[in-house]
């Protein structure tokens, strides 16, 4: 931990991966919420695995076919915002079966992933960034594309606020006031896309589902209005995230899984306070 | 339905051969009857019965296999803006972390611009329905931390935030005590006053103190709706294990409405 403090103002890479968390949790906290509340999460859990199929194609890319404008992060995008639009279509045309093409897309992008970064030399490095994470290595271009995922993310979750917070809590009322609420369930699967896409550097395909949820649900019980969970889960996101590098830093520990440890210790913390407060009370 | 259309009175929900049904399971089968302006209708019958199927099938959310539905004279979809829906509570997330004013709010959309930020007005409206059903006091409190009670009221003032011409009430005194579904149906009366109100309940006998017509479902339309209820009518809908309990206020009700 002393040693973070200390090599922080000297390396890039350290201010780098702080700002990095930094960006994803505003993304992370509003779009968490709303993920939370709607209870989409295994949605946003195949999302989050199926990019490994667009990291993988692109990597193959860049490597065999020299295309080295198609960066991981872009291919991120693509498969992220494919698979958001494929279940959002199951949902519409037969709703009962979005359980079986959530599990489908799930694994279909990591099978692709996986083929993809078996054919391309440096093999192993590349799964395991992916997997767990590599915020300890974005660049600048990477910090850029992420600031601009985040910008349209954070802009569009607090445009519709009041539209996501009618289709959240009472989706058959939304639509009986005239809400287009199918499109703003594709607009919300098409957010959660990106944001998980923000996440994946931070704390790797994994255990985004983690950094996407326990946040927000640590939130929620101190939180009166969907806004004030979306604060106080970017807060929490923040200090996970910032805490999860400082004390992975000195004993080299991985950073994501650091971050995610405290992030499931913060929630668990705060769901038996809530119970025992609850007893207390009652 | 059966009665005497009035000189006057403009049918509010039309329903001619209706059938519905879920993947082949017939729900409802040949459904008729029609509701006027400012009637009071209770749909009763067990559940399972087909009451929440018509519900949905007169705001449009299914479409009848068979048969014709008009509302206000037009199509269920194009009439949902002028109706002010309750659903059933327990299809709420209880711990939704949103406030009173924020719930009866969305009765507004629909009304104000296209990104749905909420104007003045807007909040004037949902204040004013919050204050019709006394509960202006707790606009600021979060909706999970109401009771039973006050959340129904709370949802009713979203309906009426609508600014409907015709509520719809889906099982709204289920899971409350009996004190508070008197003071609710008396709520419902004074509403009745200046729009037509037809609800769903499994509970015949507190409905009946107050509503003009009932209209008791179990696939098919078993009763036309009528202000008499009959140890018979019950028997046909539940089953001969339910006991009638009488009220002298029904026999008062004929006068009501004609």
């Amino acid at each position: 931990m002393i040693e973070f403090f200390q090599d922080i103002t000297q390396q890039t890479f350290l201010r780098y991966a702080l700002l990095t968390g930094v960006l994803a949790s505003v993304s992370c906290g509003i779009i968490g919420t709303y993920v939370v509340t709607r209870r989409i999460t295994s949605v946003a859990g195949a999302i989050a695995h199926s990019i490994l199929g667009g990291m993988g194609i692109a990597r193959y890319c860049q490597v065999i076919c020299g295309w080295e404008w198609f960066h991981p992060l872009i291919g991120a995008v693509i498969a992220a915002l494919i698979s958001a639009f494929v279940i959002a279509l199951v949902r519409l045309k037969a709703r009962q079966r979005e359980d079986t093409i959530i599990g489908a897309v799930w694994a279909i992008g990591m099978a692709i992933g996986v083929l993809f970064i078996f054919k391309t030399p440096g093999y192993s490095d590349d799964l395991m960034s992916y997997l767990f994470g590599s915020i300890l290595m974005v660049t600048p271009d990477e910090l850029w594309m992420m600031a601009g995922l985040d910008i349209l993310v954070v802009a569009f979750g607090l445009l519709f606020y009041n539209k996501f917070l009618a289709v959240c809590f009472d989706e058959e009322f939304a639509l009986l006031r005239g809400l287009r609420v199918d499109f703003y369930h594709i607009l919300l699967l098409c957010l959660t896309a990106l944001t998980v896409v923000l996440l994946v550097t931070v704390v790797g395909i994994i255990m985004v589902i983690a950094l996407l949820t326990l946040p927000a649900a640590a939130a929620a019980p101190f939180s009166r209005k969907l806004w004030h969970m979306m604060a106080l889960s970017t807060l929490f996101t923040v200090l996970f995230t910032a805490s999860g590098l400082a004390l992975s830093y000195g004993p080299d520990l991985p950073p994501g899984a650091t971050t995610i440890v405290i992030a499931g210790a913060v929630y668990i913390i705060v769901v038996a306070a809530s119970r025992i407060r609850a007893k207390v009370a009652a | 339905m059966d009665r005497e259309k009035a000189i006057g009175e403009k049918p509010v929900i039309e329903i001619e051969n209706v059938s519905f049904a879920y993947d082949g399971a017939l729900a409802l089968e040949q459904v008729n009857f029609t509701v006027y302006e400012r009637d009071f209708l209770s749909i009763v019958g067990p559940n399972a019965g087909g009451k929440t199927t018509l519900l949905k099938l007169i705001l449009g959310l299914l479409q009848p296999r068979q048969g014709n539905i008009r509302v206000f004279g037009t199509s269920p979809e194009k009439a949902r803006s002028r109706i002010g829906y309750m659903p059933q509570r327990t299809t709420l997330d209880p711990l939704f972390p949103v406030s009173v004013m924020d719930v009866v709010l969305m009765g507004r959309l629909g009304h104000g611009t296209r990104l749905g930020f909420y104007s003045r007005v807007d909040r004037l409206k949902a204040r004013e329905a919050l204050q019709r059903v006394e509960m202006d006091d707790f606009r600021n409190r979060p909706f999970s931390s109401l009771s039973g009670g006050q959340s129904q009221r709370v949802l009713i003032a979203r309906a009426l935030a609508v600014e409907p011409a015709m509520l719809l009430l889906d099982e709204p005194t289920a899971n409350v005590d009996v004190a508070v579904e008197n003071e609710f149906y008396e709520l419902l009366k004074k509403l009745n006053d200046t729009m037509t109100i037809v609800l769903v309940t499994h509970d015949l006998g507190f409905a009946s103190h107050y509503v003009t017509h009932v209209a008791c479902v179990n696939r098919k339309l078993l009763a036309h709706p009528t202000c008499e209820i009959s140890g018979e009518m019950i028997n046909a809908l539940y089953g001969s294990q339910v006991h009638m309990i009488r009220h002298d206020e029904i026999q008062g009700r004929e006068d009501r409405h004609d």
